[in-house]
């Protein structure tokens, strides 16, 4: 597994929720690298292979009895021992194994045939069909199965291939109703609508784009039962309710062990063991999937078992900066054991002052969110800070453990992010969510708790808040569900509020009222505010300060209005004039290319390949932040000769 | 004038709810695409912008009124109208290679008369063209960035050289330094392949950089119409000033000038009343008189290029202008 980038650490959260299959190679791929799966699959094959060649691997047939030899222990002749007819063991379970697979077989072919298409019908077209489907489904999973078989077996004169295609049709009617779910998902993804808009038929849309979406749950449910119906198949042989006896099945094989228990217990081994490991390894082939399945749902984050280590000999960074309410001081982050370690960011040093507003800008994949979950102690699993430091109100953060971030969060920093939605539990009402936080953090009554809530809602500027508390997530919309995340975030009275791209997900309109907010309530309370976007003026909406980040580095510092005045840093200046608010006719200037992923930083400037005034001086060596102007600090060697040159070419700039 | 490419007349469109209801998503909404042209239609999410390109594109049912291709592009709808959409991470078959995906809509008009290789052939054109690697081909989308995934998107909908391409929200979910990439290219996509886009956007800034003409909605109505530069700087209904106010500004003048009519505009928030026969706006308008409760006020003529549905446009433009006159930089004059 690759690295993971912070281009894919911010892009694979948005990602994770549409991308609702494995990947197509993926599920055989899936087993095969996990080491659980990988055995399974071998075990199965071979299990498979030895009961074909059952013929060529034993000598004699399956009832070759030797009354010279009964009920033996394993022996050179004998490799699993002998039953009480003296016939071979292992002999018998490779021949037995056959009449199993082949009822698995049967049992998964009546399954797949009846709920693939009735499932993906019923979730796809979806109205009536589904109703009648789904009922019909209802109706067959509320039969009992076992009476079912029984009658089966009696009618068809214990005709082992009735029972078991009778059993895959019984146990379809679950499985057609876990196809019809995600069938039903995967008609939601925009891609089939892509396809219908394309003029794709409806049959080439089931068959191309939906079937396999469900690819990954079919073949969770058929391991699954796989597992159940050789259980089924073996307990039906030992009821003698299958072939008649001198036919080896496992089922009979166990049944005359137990009839041999006391004179020599090891004949149920060998019977005993085998049943026991195919139907576990069917059962890990579906964990296996079920778990990919599950990782592809969740932001999974590459890496996660590594432990990432803070370097022995890394510095400290002196102490806490004068005067700055939280401040990070040489601050990197990586992924990756020791060994193949990548830095995901690099000495970040930056510092907010008691009731400043401070703006950090930049491309997708430059760092803002790694940069702010390690200042907030909400760095995913396997991603850590390796240097520096994190200080709040003169104590640091990075070594105290989980417990110093605990001390801070909540009260001291708050984190909004991008998707409000999320922050919110969809199973409880937004009045209570409010209230059990300020319960977890004030410890007062219910009813001050709830009172309290209320107060929250109206400090975000929501009209009627006692109705807007009695609702659920879902049914607010994506601005209130934003104002309802500021609301929890200000619970705590935090003094520090970050807010990681508040408003990218709104509309434009939303997020000029979510900004006035978040401005208002700055002023109000005196909180320090940090706002990240990728979007220069959503920043400036507000921010006194600007931190502009690029790959992993800061690029420049400056106050706002200086820096939107005369940006020392090209990329700066690069973004500023991509910004569609600055358009002024003719083609808009954009910046070639993309944010490097961070194993391809360059050892110079970071923005070296995508900058118009590289030069040698450029890509030699790392480029240190310097102080450029009195207020600026920019991290490019030729940024005075720059500025100086480019505030002359007036399209550059906004006037 | 030739025979528009689209026209759009009468449009309504009910969705069934639930227990029966219906909800009105458009409500009479009529407008052309010109060929060769770029309209826009703005306004929040909800507001129908999205409901119009499905019922274009045949994935609303249609209520009332009527949607006409024209200009050659009736002769084969399917393949004339192709569609670009909001989000890149689900809009591609994560079980499909890219070149799978930009080839279909090849294989699925022209499978026949084209072999495989032909097919292959285009399709490596056409990802070059919209700046990916032909190499690229073969991988998934899980590898790719959202802006390249949009890119691949628009591939996939010029690959059958459509008239009419409607990007629905196709650079909402994308990074400013990335949006300008694609608006760029698909300003150089409009020069070399002839088309027409419907350009779908919340974002009025994004819209007057793009397109020729611009439709604002507001719940399903048209509020505002006519040339964008036109309806940007010059914006008669309320609800467009509003749009027009909340768009970020880095210079501190027109910040501040947005930020004054922000405060103009401001209203607290109160539940949408039905739709009715008043405006559709009035909840959320500082200048709602009973005439707004009692007629819902049909599109007309300003004085200027653009047509609007406000009673009192006149007077919220004394009212708005006289303030912010003297703050508002150089509002070029229509032309
Ligand atoms: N499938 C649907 N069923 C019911 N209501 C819908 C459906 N799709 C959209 N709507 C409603 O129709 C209105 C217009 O939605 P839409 O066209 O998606 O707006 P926009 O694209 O401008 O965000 C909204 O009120 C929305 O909730
Ligand atoms: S250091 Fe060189 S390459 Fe980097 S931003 Fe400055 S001029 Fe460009
Ligand atoms: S018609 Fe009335 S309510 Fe509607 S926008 Fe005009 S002034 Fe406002
Ligand atoms: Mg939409």
């Amino acid at each position: 597994m690759s690295v993971a980038t912070p281009a894919v650490l911010e892009n694979e959260a948005d990602a994770a929720a549409s991308v609702s299959a494995v990947a197509p190679k993926g599920i055989l791929r899936t087993i095969v690298t996990s080491k659980r799966g990988a055995s399974a699959l071998v075990y199965l094959v071979l299990i498979f292979l030895a009961c074909e060649l059952a013929g060529v691997l034993t000598s004699g047939g399956p009832n070759v009895q030797n009354l010279l030899a009964v009920n033996q222990g394993p022996s050179i002749h004998h490799l699993l021992g002998t039953d009480e007819l003296g016939r071979d063991l292992l002999t018998r379970i490779l021949y037995g194994g056959r009449s199993s697979l082949v009822g698995i077989a049967e049992a998964l072919g009546a399954l797949l045939i009846i709920s693939i298409p009735l499932g993906v019908i019923a979730g796809y077209v979806g109205g009536l069909t589904d109703r009648i489907i789904t009922r019909g489904a209802d109706l067959v999973m509320s039969i009992p199965v076992i009476i079912i078989l029984l009658a089966v077996l009696a009618i068809f004169g214990h005709s082992m291939t009735t029972a078991m295609i009778a059993f895959g049709v019984l146990g379809s009617a679950g499985v057609t109703r876990v196809v019809r779910s995600a069938a039903l998902a995967a008609r939601s993804e925009a891609f089939i609508d892509a396809a219908k808009v394309i003029g794709v038929r409806r049959t080439d849309i089931i068959f191309r784009h939906v079937l396999p979406q469900c690819r990954g749950v079919i073949v969770v449910q058929a391991a699954l039962f796989a597992a159940i119906a050789l259980g089924v198949q073996t307990g039906l042989t030992f009821l003698s309710l299958g072939p008649a006896p001198p036919a080896p099945t496992w089922g009979g094989m166990v049944a005359d062990a137990v009839s041999q228990f006391y004179v020599a217990p090891w004949q149920l081994v060998p019977s005993g063991v085998v049943i026991a490991l195919t139907v576990i390894a069917f059962g890990v082939l579906g964990d296996v999937v079920r778990d990919a399945i599950a990782d592809s749902h969740s932001a999974g984050v590459a890496g996660g078992r590594h432990r990432v280590r803070r370097r022995p000999d890394s510095p400290r960074a002196g102490a806490a900066p004068e005067g700055a309410l939280l401040a990070a001081t040489g601050l990197s982050v990586a992924v990756g054991a020791d060994s193949a370690q990548t830095f995901l960011i690099k000495e970040v040093s930056l510092h907010v002052g008691f009731g400043e507003a401070l703006g950090i800008v930049g491309e997708s994949g430059s760092g803002k969110s790694i940069t702010m979950k390690a200042i907030a102690g909400l760095l995913p699993a396997g991603v850590a800070v390796t240097e520096g430091a994190v200080w709040f109100e003169g104590t640091e953060l990075t070594t105290g453990g989980a417990d110093a971030y605990r001390s801070v969060r909540g009260r001291g920093v708050s984190i909004v992010t991008q998707e409000p939605m999320r922050a919110l539990d969809p199973s409880y009402r937004v009045g209570r969510l409010l209230a059990d936080l300020v319960r977890s953090l004030d410890g007062c009554t219910r009813a001050q708790a709830r009172e309290c809530a209320i107060e929250l809602l109206g400090r975000v500027q929501i009209l009627d808040p006692e109705d807007v508390a009695q609702r659920y997530p879902h049914e607010i919309s994506g601005g209130m569900a934003q104002r309802v995340a500021i609301a929890m975030a200000l619970a705590g009275k935090p003094r520090l509020l970050i807010a990681d791209e508040p408003t990218t997900a709104l509309d434009v309109t939303v997020q000029a009222e979510i900004l006035d907010l978040l401005r208002r309530l700055q002023q109000d309370t005196g909180m320090a505010l940090i706002l990240v976007s990728h979007d220069l003026g959503v920043v400036s909406e507000i921010c006194d300060r600007v931190c502009v980040m690029y790959a992993g580095e800061v690029v420049e510092v400056a106050q706002a209005s200086e820096l939107f005045d005369q940006p020392m840093h090209p990329y700066t200046r690069a973004l500023m004039s991509a910004n569609p608010g600055s358009w002024q006719g003719g083609q808009l200037s954009t910046i070639p290319g993309m944010v490097p992923s961070p194993q391809d930083w360059p050892v110079g400037c970071h923005f070296a390949p995508r900058c118009g005034y590289a030069t040698d001086a450029c890509v030699r060596e790392p480029i240190i932040l310097r102080q450029v102007t009195a207020t600026d600090q920019a991290r490019c060697v030729r940024a005075e000769v720059l500025s100086a040159e480019l505030s002359r070419t007036p399209t550059e700039v906004r006037q | 004038m030739s025979e528009p490419l689209l026209s759009v007349e009468g449009l309504v469109v009910d969705y069934q709810l639930p227990r029966g209801q219906l909800r009105r998503a458009l409500d009479d909404v009529s407008f052309n695409v010109l060929a060769g042209q770029t309209v826009g239609l703005v306004g929040e999410s909800g507001s129908g912008k999205s409901t119009i390109a499905r019922a274009i594109v045949g994935l609303a049912p249609i209520t009332a009124g009527t949607v006409t291709l024209g200009g050659g592009a009736a002769a084969a709808p399917r393949q004339s109208v192709q569609m670009v959409f909001q989000d890149p991470y689900s809009s591609l078959d994560p079980t499909k290679t890219i070149g799978y995906s930009v080839a279909e809509p090849l294989r699925v008009h022209h499978g026949r008369e084209l072999g495989a290789q032909e097919v292959r052939a285009r399709t490596e054109q056409m990802l070059e063209s919209v700046g990916i690697q032909a190499s690229a081909a073969k991988l998934y989308p899980a590898q790719f960035s959202g802006g390249q995934r949009q890119r691949i998107a628009i591939a996939r909908a010029l690959i059958v050289k459509p008239k009419l391409v409607i990007c629905d929200e196709a650079l909402s979910a994308l990074d400013l330094s990335v949006q300008a990439q694609i608006i760029n290219l698909l300003v150089q996509l409009r020069e070399t392949h002839g088309i027409s886009y419907l350009f779908i956007s919340h974002d009025l800034s994004v819209v007057e950089m793009l397109c020729d003409e611009v439709v604002v909605l507001y719940r399903g109505r048209i509020a505002e119409t006519g040339p964008a530069r036109a309806v940007s700087n010059r914006p008669r209904h309320p609800y467009t000033r509003g749009l027009v106010a909340a768009v970020p500004e880095i210079d501190p003048v027109a910040r501040a000038a947005s930020r004054a009519t922000r405060e103009r505009l401001r209203k607290p928030v109160a539940p949408a009343p039905p739709l009715e026969d008043s405006c559709q706006y009035r909840h959320r308008c500082v200048f709602a008189t009973e005439q707004c409760e009692q007629s819902r006020p049909a599109l007309r003529l300003t004085d200027g290029p653009t047509l609007v549905a406000c009673h009192r446009y006149e007077e919220v433009a004394r009212d708005l202008d006289e303030k912010a006159e003297s703050e508002i930089p150089a509002m070029t004059p229509q032309s």
